[in-house]
């Protein structure tokens, strides 16, 4: 079991979910986040004086998927959050150890 | 379930009687018209021809008659505008509110909320006998405590015998006055809070406004529309670009300069840094609803129901606004390369505030040049404020004291005695050819009362602060907010509040 973390430009969210949803992803948790890479925030102007916005917002996707799934996920979060430009986001795969279903006990993929 | 459905059964229950007794009382009451009123002739019947009646005399009670419809139309115009600049404080509570961060927004709407509250006590004790009282050139002396003079309002001119000689101009009744007043002088208290925000102790702004209400506003007000000196030298404001605005002006310029700016504000070098609003949304409903309050504001000082004035005054008004909010949007965004919606929402009020001396004595083409340079002049002045380190969140010395001085002078410069019947008392302005005549008394009157109040309030400011053991909150409150420390609450409490500073 792998779990996927991808950070994707917030208007993005709808399109990766759906991606996702057609390959079999059953869950997913959804965060609105703050933060920078590469790109270092951008300027705002208030009433005549400039700020700089040092957090940009994004969204993070948390999904737990089966290790075969991983390819594919990666594939379809690639194409559905892609834009091209800078603030595109990233995706974070991490071994999973395990999974519990709260309401059933189930553990492991059962619980997926 | 049970229980589903026997709530469904109540009311269909109801429902059943209430369509029962409908239906016993409906017919009942239909035959009662239908039938005819006893011994009523029935229409169209062989009426004889009416003979031409003789013009009737036009007797006393006719007159009466008429004054009476006259007093009742006045009193009726004069109260509508003065809910109307009521309602302005939720106008100045929402641009407040949103110009400032979220952490301080409970201690922003508070104040603005008890400000009215502090206002209509102060001004009754008072601030209303010290204002409109009979008294000398300075300040009125006579009926001052609780507006209790003798009165005999609404009686006019020579017929007034009273000791609120001032108000004998207009033609209602003496409860109506005041509360009009009142109003305009619950507008001026609250241009001070939006200016002080986010750093003065509450107690020391509930402080303030009472000597603001109960003191420097009827001192001041006295001079102009109390009888007063600058009055006797021809000096005129309409509905109050000087008695109102840079009166609220130069008292939040003096508290600025007393408090200091906020932490953070400006950095090494001369560096401005912007510290954003919470709402945007906030601010321009905010706005709006101040353009809504200044159609009571300006066409209700005619105090009367002058179609001709009223209607004049209305059109400057809106003119003028609309003229400030393009000038200001465009100069906004020449100087900083996209169109800025706080700049432009100041530029708004900053054509309101500069027509309101002006407003019955220009010309409409006259309102819209006025509002033109406002727009500009208020941009300009939001550099300058912030070049020379008054910090003032809301823009509120930009909006209402640069533009308060400006309208009053501009009045000097664009009067027209002949633009509607309540101009008559101007003289023409420097640019109709009217030399100093007009721009003289006006261009006094904006040194007097520049130097009179923001001294004024300099002392009571520090007055304040020595009664509320300093004026400002400590760092540690203003950095978590002045919603937690001051009242305990916070306006959000269900979201997590991430400032920069």
């Amino acid at each position: 079991m792998k779990k996927i973390e991808a950070i994707v430009k917030p208007f993005k969210l709808d399109e990766v979910k759906n991606a996702l949803g057609e390959i079999g992803v059953t869950g997913m948790t959804v965060l609105e986040v703050k933060g920078f890479g590469r790109q270092k925030g951008h300027t705002e102007v208030y009433r005549g004086a400039e700020y700089v916005v040092d957090f940009i917002p994004k969204v993070k996707i948390e999904a737990a998927v089966p290790a075969e799934l991983v390819p594919a996920v990666l594939e379809r979060i690639l194409t559905a959050a892609h834009t091209g430009k800078i603030g595109d986001g990233k995706i974070f795969v991490y071994d999973l150890e395990e999974v519990i279903r709260i309401r059933t006990g189930e553990r492991g993929r059962e619980a997926l | 379930m049970t229980l589903f459905l026997g709530k469904w059964m109540k009311w269909m229950l109801c429902l059943a009687a209430l369509m029962l007794v409908a239906g016993m009382v409906l017919p009942a009451a239909a035959a009662d018209e239908m039938k005819p009123a006893d011994g009523a002739p029935a229409v169209g019947s062989s009426a004889p021809a009416a003979p031409v009646a003789p013009a009737p005399a036009f007797t006393k009670e006719m007159a009466d008659a008429i004054a009476g419809q006259k007093i009742a139309m006045d009193t009726i115009w004069v109260m509508l505008t003065a809910f109307l600049v009521f309602f302005m404080n939720l106008g100045f509570g929402l641009v407040e509110s949103g110009f400032c961060r979220a952490k301080n927004t409970v201690n922003i709407l508070f104040k603005n909320f008890v400000v009215f509250a502090v206002s209509s006590v102060a001004f009754l004790l008072l601030g209303f006998g010290l204002m409109f009282g009979d008294g000398n050139p300075l300040f009125g002396i006579s009926g001052l405590f609780f507006a209790s003079g003798a009165d005999n309002s609404p009686a006019m001119g020579d017929a007034y015998q009273g000791v609120y000689h001032a108000l004998n101009w207009t033609g209602v009744p003496f409860w109506a006055k005041f509360f009009f007043q009142l109003v305009f002088a619950g507008t001026a208290a609250t241009i001070v809070s939006g200016a002080v925000a986010e750093r003065i102790k509450f107690k020391s702004f509930v402080i303030f406004t009472l000597f603001m209400v109960a003191v420097i506003y009827p001192i001041g007000g006295h001079l102009i529309w109390g009888g007063g000196w600058l009055a006797s030298k021809g000096f005129l404001d309409f509905a109050g670009s000087t008695v109102v605005h840079s009166i609220g002006g130069w008292a939040a310029l003096a508290g600025i300069i007393v408090l200091g700016p906020r932490m953070g504000k400006y950095g090494q070098g001369g560096k401005v840094n912007a510290i954003p609003g919470h709402s945007m949304t906030s601010a321009a409903i905010g706005v709006f609803v101040l353009w809504f309050g200044w159609f009571g504001f300006n066409p209700g000082s005619t105090m009367a129901a002058d179609g001709l004035s009223i209607a004049h005054v209305a059109t400057t008004t809106n003119v003028a606004a609309a003229a400030a909010t393009l000038s200001s949007m465009i100069m906004a965004w020449a100087l900083l390369g996209k169109p800025d919606l706080g700049m432009t929402l100041n530029g708004c009020l900053a054509g309101l505030v500069a027509i309101t001396a002006p407003c019955a004595f220009v010309s409409v083409p006259s309102a819209l040049i006025i509002g033109i340079i406002a727009g500009i002049l208020v941009v300009l002045a939001v550099f300058f404020f912030d070049r020379i380190r008054i910090d003032d969140p809301v823009g509120a010395t930009a909006v209402h004291l640069a533009n308060g001085v400006f309208g009053t002078i501009a009045l000097g410069l664009f009067a027209d005695p002949t633009v509607c019947p309540a101009a008559a008392v101007a003289r023409k302005g420097l640019l109709l050819g009217g030399g100093m005549a007009q721009l003289g008394p006006q261009l006094l009157g904006v040194g007097v009362i520049a130097v009179a109040v923001f001294l004024l309030s300099l002392g009571f400011w520090y007055v304040t602060k020595a009664l509320s053991n300093g004026i400002r909150v400590s760092e540690e409150e203003e950095m978590e907010g002045l919603d937690y420390h001051e009242h305990g609450n916070s306006a959000y409490p269900n979201f997590q509040l991430v400032e920069r500073r």
